[in-house]
């Protein structure tokens, strides 16, 4: 199940590509962000995308699911190039935002059933449909929350509720943008678990993190960018320094009293 | 009711009613993706289709529809392909629009701006047989639309970016969005008036919010607000001889406020219950800790 570091020709030892990104260059406001990435994440893996801010890898990602136009290259999901991709119940994906909210209030429920809707037809909600939702907040330990507003939410809940609805589709991967910004540690400890289960029944991940942090027992490999191209592609790399330096051990729930290797390759 | 024996108070009010409903219904979602005001800049284009009308002698609100329809499909266009200087161009359009109207009017023959003004205050006398049947059809499209679409709609207007990945048409439902706003600011446009069109699309919604926790109860709840508020500010109209656009938005604003105070006292008591069924291991008080803990998370 877990693929280690793959290269474009082994394609014997590893799983089908779920992910293919190639020579992949975007623009954003007539800078260039990336400049000619190759990526391929095969079934089963979890891939981690690493880079300081502004290295392009959230734009990579936003790329992926069609948010950012491409200026050249190519992208795959499944084998379908993506612009005729549209098997979409098969992706969850996880925005990087800091609130679930938006203008009018609206229950955990309600913002996890909109992930449910590439399972439905014509959006309607069947009671397996009901079921996945009510699933997908237990998975993240929000169902007690479920008819609460999400006005009302802690950050790290916030988080939970928007993997939630990427886990509502029962997706066979799952995409994150900073799945842990801004995530107090007893929601990063959950959200940890959620994953754990996922990687354990087989789904593909690519998340985009700015430090493994609690996650990192769970990533096969890493990539890392550093102004839009890929400068480390192989297992997580070790704490070099700034956050190598004694001093800058965070202090991780998991295993409080081990050193940790956190931090960028840079 | 001996204001029911007029046929045009008639008119008025089912005019009033299907007003109520719309309203709400679609602003809702323009709230929800945070462009409350975006029923305003339609209702300033649609002047132009209004004075288009009067020039060429065609229903205004049929020729509203189309020119206002057109007009909210211009501005989801600029705001996909517009860089940082969309709110210009939405500006342009708004003024563009209301200049247009007063314009068009003043070169119809015989048009004067005292034509346009049952328009932008909205007006009980002028809803004609023939408006009725237009605002009925009209009506009927808007409800379709932000019922049977909720879902959809839904997940469109509280992030779009994720919608995308549910494989929802996301541009096609923007623009439904947008030519149902359009549509929504006509069918408002003889009761309440162009220029206040837009008070019923947010202010229902703003007011339903002070109580609600789901969209669901927010959605029913303006809409009760926008009918409540329509057919009040009509009869009020009728009887004390005043435009019938501003006593409608007035009374949204007055249930707004009223909302708004009953909000806190009933917020308090939601702060209660929860505090109540808290566990007793987990104060709602903070108390000092002697010591740190790892799960502090602090690392020094």
């Amino acid at each position: 199940m877990s693929a280690t570091a793959g290269t474009e020709g082994d394609v014997g030892a590893m799983g089908e590509p779920v992910i293919s990104l190639r020579g992949v260059r975007a623009d954003l406001g007539g800078r260039p962000v990336l400049r000619g990435i190759d990526l391929t994440v095969r079934r089963g893996e979890v891939v981690a995308l690493l880079g300081a801010n502004g290295s392009g890898k959230s734009t990579a990602v936003r790329s992926l699911i069609g948010q950012v136009p491409l200026a050249a290259g190519e992208i795959e999901l499944f084998g379908t190039p993506r612009h005729r991709f549209r098997e979409w119940a098969r992706v969850g994906y996880v925005p990087q935002r800091t609130t679930a909210a938006s203008g009018v209030p609206a229950t955990v429920t309600e913002i996890v059933s909109a992930g449910r809707l590439a399972r439905t037809r014509f959006g309607l909600f069947r009671k397996a449909d009901r079921e996945a939702v009510r699933r997908a907040l237990e998975e993240v330990g929000m169902a007690d929350r479920a008819s609460d507003s999400a006005f009302a939410l802690s950050g790290g809940q916030q988080q939970r509720v928007l993997i939630a609805r990427a886990l509502a589709c029962e997706p066979e991967l799952l995409i994150m943008d900073e799945p842990m910004a801004g995530v107090d540690l007893a929601s990063q400890e959950v959200l940890a678990g959620t994953l754990r289960e996922q990687v354990a029944a087989g789904t593909t991940v690519l998340l985009v993190l700015h430090e493994l942090g609690p996650l990192e027992p769970l990533i096969d490999r890493a990539v890392v960018l550093r102004d839009g191209c890929v400068v480390h592609d192989g297992p997580p790399p070790e704490a070099v320094g700034q956050h190598a330096l004694p001093g800058h051990d965070h202090v991780h729930p998991h295993a409080a009293a081990d050193p940790i290797r956190t931090g960028l390759l840079s | 009711m001996e204001l029911l024996d007029h046929a045009f108070m008639q008119r008025a009010l089912l005019a009033a009613v299907l007003v109520g409903v719309t309203g709400p219904a679609i602003g809702i979602y323009l709230v929800q993706r945070r462009q409350p005001l975006m029923g305003d800049g339609i209702g300033h284009v649609a002047m132009t289709g209004v004075g288009l009308g009067f020039l060429l002698n065609t229903s205004p609100v049929w020729m509203a529809t189309a020119v206002s329809a057109l007009g909210a499909v211009l501005m989801e266009l600029i705001r996909w392909y517009g860089r940082t200087r969309g709110d210009i161009a939405l500006a342009m359009l708004f003024y563009g629009g209301m200049a247009g109207g007063v314009m068009f009017v003043n070169l119809a023959p015989g048009g004067s701006n005292a034509n346009l003004s049952s328009y932008l205050f909205g007006s009980l006398s002028t809803v004609a047989p023939e408006d009725v049947t237009a605002i009925s059809v009209l009506a009927a499209f808007v409800v379709a639309v932000t019922l049977g679409l909720r879902r959809q709609l839904f997940a469109v207007s509280q992030d779009e970016e994720f919608a995308r990945v549910t494989g929802l048409p996301v541009r096609a439902l923007n623009l439904l969005v947008a030519v149902t706003a359009a549509v929504t600011v006509t069918v408002a446009m003889r009761v309440v008036g162009l220029i206040l069109v837009s008070a019923l699309m947010v202010v229902p919604v703003a007011a339903a919010q002070q109580l609600t926790r789901s969209f669901a109860a927010t959605f029913a709840i303006a809409v009760a607000l926008g009918l409540g508020s329509t057919v009040g500010g009509t009869v009020t109209s009728y009887y004390q001889d005043v435009p019938p656009g501003p006593t409608i938005v007035l009374l949204t604003i007055a249930a707004f406020l009223v909302l708004t105070a009953l909000a806190t006292p009933l917020a308090r008591r939601r702060a209660r219950a929860l505090a109540a069924a808290r566990p007793a291991g987990d104060p709602a008080e903070c108390a000092i800790p002697a010591t740190r803990e790892p799960s502090d998370g602090v690392g020094v």
